[in-house]
């Protein structure tokens, strides 16, 4: 059985989403942290959609860059890392909208064979949050109809 | 209309989600109609410029326009972010699918390192 994605909005600029996952904390971490196994859940197979590069340079102070291929031009989403706490949290900036991006925490908690990890997105205002989340609506639903577009595709 | 792949509309309406100001748009307009100038005036942009983040959306099938007299009114299009679920929903979606692929990927690692040992 699948474990639960939950997803709360704690509070006007606050995001909140929890997912426990069956493996010790460095390898979930490890999943987070290394370009070659986030470009594979990422981006899900089944959206179709196309990762061009995946760049990370996961320390303090470092940077990352995610780059789609979209029309007219790639669309690219990087900010850079404010801490790095191997196996337990990592905090990042999300600079893709300028200054309404959000500040995205994740932190994992191991318990006996599983992790929960907890992300927290922080928004500047409740107004960055409520246009930010136009992109979550595009993206999901972006998944939502690929997924309706595979059958099709495929026959 | 021209008449576009449907993944070449998906990517439209993904490239037209990254502007944050196409994104304030698309907010506004989900609270009612507007005119460009009515648009330009609230994003504090010029006239210009806000008609070509009207036409990028207007591509992606996201908003839809009509000129009335010398009036160009701006209202959600046919590809409507909302029709079904709340955006949290969506979000959960993605986040969904997101962790799935996650969870085979991390089987992958833990095999890995037991053949490793």
């Amino acid at each position: 059985m699948k474990n639960e994605t939950k997803v709360e909005r704690k509070s006007p600029r606050e995001v909140v989403i929890t997912r426990t996952f069956n493996a010790p904390a460095r390898i979930v971490f490890e999943a987070w942290t290394k370009a070659d196994v986030m470009r594979r859940w990422w981006v899900p197979a089944s959206s179709g959609l196309t990762l061009l590069s995946c760049e990370m340079d996961v320390r303090t102070g470092g940077g990352y860059r995610f780059v789609f291929a979209a029309e007219p031009e790639p669309m690219a989403f990087f900010g850079r890392y404010l801490e790095v706490v191997p196996c337990s949290r990592l905090v990042w900036t999300n600079d893709e909208s300028g200054d309404a991006g959000q500040r995205s925490t994740l932190t994992l908690e191991e318990h006996g064979d599983t992790t929960r990890i907890v992300l927290h997105e922080l928004y500047p205002s409740a107004d960055a949050l409520e246009a930010g989340k136009g992109a979550y609506d595009g993206m999901a639903e972006t998944f939502a109809q690929l997924d309706a577009l595979l059958p099709a595709s495929a026959a | 209309m021209v008449q576009f792949s449907r993944a070449a509309q998906l990517d439209a309406a993904f490239a037209a989600l990254a502007d944050a100001t196409r994104r304030g748009v698309l907010e506004q307009l989900g609270r009612g109609d507007a005119s460009i100038t009515e648009l330009a005036e609230r994003f504090d942009m010029t006239l210009t410029g806000m008609k070509k983040h009207v036409g990028v959306l207007e591509d992606a099938g996201l908003v839809a326009t009509a000129k009335v007299g010398r009036v160009r009114t701006c209202r959600l299009g046919p590809r409507q972010l909302d029709e079904v679920t709340s955006w949290i929903d969506r979000y959960r979606r993605l986040w969904s699918a997101r962790f799935d692929e996650l969870d085979q990927v991390i089987e992958d690692m833990k095999q890995k390192e037991r053949a490793q040992r």
